[in-house]
């Protein structure tokens, strides 16, 4: 493993290591020395509840306990892993990573999202991957909306080596898509990236503007954009579930990324997604910096989760 | 899943009902809903857990008033303790009492919203306490994030701090300060860089600004959408930087931002704004009881109403009333209400303030009335002749069949279109009673199948 790897791999380990270090205090607090009675499977209810699980899906997973451990004398690590072990199950079935298919050149990847959420950054993260990857890489400034959208963007093209195509602020982000994927076609890119405004998925309007570009897109390639990423942020509560059913069901969002793992958020939001619409997760996001983007890993997401060491 | 918490309580309410009094079981029974029902708003659980009890110690034993139900009784129980807790009806006003230049400052977590609600407080303050406000921007972190405020500062006509590159956060805030007394500014607003709560060496960094500027006004800005991490973000801030008050962003979205009462409970300051759009003129004051409803499941009925009102052209509103007393509603004026309701947001947007909401939802469903259905209906009316708009009587079986080739659609749902439209035109007239006021309450129900709210057809 590379210095610079390793790096990143200890962020990452310390970021989701803070981020369940409640969840496992609670654990261990709660089994160090009972067993499982309906006590213990209430509060181990409610810290998958305070994981952001949603309550139907945290009895759910405490009822699988109670069938096949009530009342047995239980290690706090043994639940742990049993715990893990359940979401684990429903993860490894949108663990999927984004590949590049070198038949489809220029890959055309679209990244959507409420504001705020990260998706510009995971751009600017994705092409200095590509980059590093030796991949020539075009990002289209797809943000005409916010102030500085642009330059925030050229900045992360700079720090990766890709260029940039944008216009000004209020100009047709469909319009720029489809001259950006002609662009890249004309130079031969590997991938083509297209930045979005952040919009809430309530705002029909927007979410028509959104389809615009996908309407656009087609008319080059029927089968552009050949990836749609739902960046979604780790702190977001039950409202996810709102998010991706309709930018699934306006875009067909074909992934997700979520990002600020880093942070205390534990993302346990991701687990009944998976279970309830089975999108799948290509990234998470656990920092600011290029580097700061991994692929989603199921087993190690859920064993984090509960605070296990992988 | 997310059953909203009036049809839970419906259930447990019949129960009530039939027991007729607040007896500790019944209590219980409709706490347990209302536990779910706040944790599916992601209200954060400790919270949670201590408002349930609170409840509890004031519904028990409560006399039920003759005219309601006791499950009413309940639920009205909850939302003033829900309302109150927020923090009352009048929400707390900037706290700009000091010596000028009053310091105020923005924090919180990453992509939260602080630099757009920077230059929206910069705009309400010199709009409405016409102050000479100076913006500035501590953050050195994300690419392009002092020229974004520079250009919202432009759009709120406030003025911001010129940027000096590779400046330190705490030497800006000073340069600030030194700026807004040189040239006697009333209000300074810091925007800070996004930060976790748990990075050591950011929170450092923030509280060190915090010294230098001794802000009036420290606001911690969250976003409504946040989940049960709302308390450990709220928690830490409040501990760390000391906030004098919150500003909930985002409420424009469809959350049911439980989030709000999680920070205001742990950190006992005021949220004193809300954010309800991306441009500079979406902040208001907060609004308990708009949240409260919300947080229930119960509709933000007062946002509907004045969105629509808002929304619908005034002028055409009017037009339509003069129409109406002369009993002309023709299908250009379904037409036109169509086009409102689509400018509204759609049915999405309406549907997501509606109260009662899971119910009217299913019925919408069955009825298949949805933004594409109104689009096809736009798409009927646009295709007939004038004539045929303004006398549907024309419309005979050849001429239906001519529209539906050429809108795409199908005689059936012509049909639809025009039975629908009759109701209306009856409802209508019995509406002309109601005057112009009542017209735009009730034309967006009457647009519906069965009208006047009976979604049933
Ligand atoms: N800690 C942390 N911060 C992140 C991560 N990803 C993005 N951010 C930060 O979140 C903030 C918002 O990120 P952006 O990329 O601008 O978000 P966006 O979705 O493009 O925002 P809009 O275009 O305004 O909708 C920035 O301050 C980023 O640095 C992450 O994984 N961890
Ligand atoms: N819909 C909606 N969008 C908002 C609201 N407030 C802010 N935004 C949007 O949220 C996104 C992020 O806002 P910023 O002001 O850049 O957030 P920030 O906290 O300064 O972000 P960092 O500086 O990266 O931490 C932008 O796209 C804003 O337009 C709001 O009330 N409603
Ligand atoms: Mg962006
Ligand atoms: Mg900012």
């Amino acid at each position: 493993m590379s210095e610079e790897r390793r790096g990143w791999f200890q962020r990452l380990r310390a970021g989701l290591g803070r981020s369940s270090s409640r969840l496992t205090d609670g654990i261990a607090g709660i089994f160090a020395k009972r067993r499982l009675d309906e006590a213990a499977l209430a509060e181990l209810e409610e810290l998958l509840i305070a994981a952001d699980l949603g309550t139907e899906l945290a009895e759910e997973v405490t009822g699988r306990l109670r069938r096949t451990r009530f009342n047995q004398e239980v290690a706090p690590e043994e639940i742990r892993a049993a715990l893990a072990e359940e979401m684990a199950k429903s993860l490894a079935l949108v663990e999927r990573p984004l590949r590049l298919d070198p038949a489809t050149r220029p890959l055309v990847v679209l990244v959507v999202g409420v504001n705020g959420s990260g998706k510009t950054t995971t751009i600017g993260k994705l092409a200095k991957q590509y980059r590093d990857d030796g991949k020539t890489v075009l990002i289209a400034a797809g943000d005409t909306f916010r102030a500085a959208a642009v330059e925030q963007l050229r900045v992360w093209g700079e720090r990766a080596g890709a260029a940039v195509v944008a216009r000004e602020t209020g100009a047709d982000a469909a319009g720029l898509a489809f001259d950006a994927y002609e662009r890249a076609r004309r130079e031969g890119a590997d991938v083509l990236l297209i930045d979005t405004a952040g919009r809430l998925h309530n705002r029909a309007d927007l979410m028509a503007e959104l389809q615009k570009i996908v309407r656009v897109l087609k008319k080059v390639d029927p089968k552009a954009p050949h990836a749609v990423l739902l960046v979604l942020d780790a702190t977001v509560g039950q409202n996810a579930h709102r998010q991706a059913e309709i930018f699934r069901d306006m875009v067909g969002v074909t992934g997700i990324v979520m990002t600020k793992l880093d942070g205390t958020a534990r993302g346990g939001v991701l687990v009944s997604l998976a279970e309830k619409y089975g999108i799948p997760v290509h990234y998470i996001g656990v920092g600011e910096s290029a580097e700061d983007l991994r692929p989603f890993e199921a087993e190690a997401f859920a064993r984090s989760l509960v605070g296990l060491e992988r | 899943m997310f059953e909203s918490l009036s049809n839970r309580l419906n259930d447990v309410f019949d129960r009530l009902r039939r027991h007729g009094a607040l007896s500790e079981d019944d209590v219980n029974a409709a706490l347990r809903e209302i536990r779910v029902a706040l944790l599916e708003a992601d209200v954060a659980l400790p919270v949670v857990k201590d408002f349930v009890n609170a409840v509890r110690e004031t519904a028990v034993g409560q006399e039920v008033l003759r005219s309601v139900t006791p499950g009413q009784m309940v639920v009205k129980i909850v939302h003033d303790h829900l309302v109150e807790t927020l923090g009352g009806v009048a929400a707390q006003p900037l706290n700009l009492n000091a010596v000028p230049p009053v310091v105020v400052m923005m924090v919180g977590l990453q992509g939260s919203g602080k630099t757009t609600t920077a230059a929206k407080l910069g705009r309400i303050v010199r709009l409405r306490e016409r102050k000479k406000v100076l913006l500035a921007s501590l953050d050195v972190q994300r690419p392009a994030a002092q020229e974004q405020l520079a250009v919202l500062a432009r759009q709120a006509e406030v003025t911001s701090l010129p940027i000096v590159a590779g400046e330190r956060p705490v030497a800006i805030a000073r340069r600030a300060l030194d700026m807004g007394r040189r040239e006697a500014y009333d209000v300074v607003i810091l925007d800070t860089a996004g930060r976790l709560h748990i990075d050591e060496p950011l929170m450092q960094e923030v509280a060190a600004v915090r010294d230098a500027a001794q802000p009036t006004e420290t606001l911690l800005v969250a976003d409504a959408m946040t989940g049960q991490d709302a308390v450990n973000v709220a928690k830490a801030f409040a501990e760390r930087v000391g906030i004098t008050g919150i500003v909930l962003t985002r409420v424009d979205g469809d959350a049911r931002g439980g989030a709000a009462l999680s920070m205001r409970q742990i950190t006992g300051r005021p949220i004193k704004f809300m954010g309800t759009g991306e441009k500079l003129d979406a902040l208001e004051p907060f609004h308990a009881e708009r949240v409260a409803g919300r947080i229930l499941g119960m509709g933000d009925v007062v946002g509907l109403v004045e969105k629509a009102a808002e929304t619908v052209d005034q002028e055409e509103a009017e037009k339509l009333a003069r129409k109406l007393q002369k009993g002309g509603f023709d299908l250009d004026d379904l037409a036109q209400q169509l086009k409102q309701l689509r400018k509204m947001g759609g049915m999405g947007g309406v549907m997501g303030m509606l109260p009662g909401i899971n119910k009217v939802k299913k019925q919408l469903e069955e009825a298949k009335i949805d933004d594409g259905m109104i689009k096809r209906q736009e798409a009927i009316i646009s295709s007939m002749t004038k004539s045929e708009r303004r006398n549907p009587k024309l419309l005979n079986a050849s001429r239906r069949l001519r529209i539906a080739a050429g809108s795409g659609t199908s005689v059936p749902e012509i049909n639809r279109l025009l039975k629908q439209y009759q109701d209306m035109a009856g409802m209508m007239k019995k509406m002309n009673k109601l005057g112009k006021k009542g017209l735009m309450r009730h034309g967006l129900s009457a647009i519906l199948p069965g009208g006047g709210g009976g979604f049933g057809r």
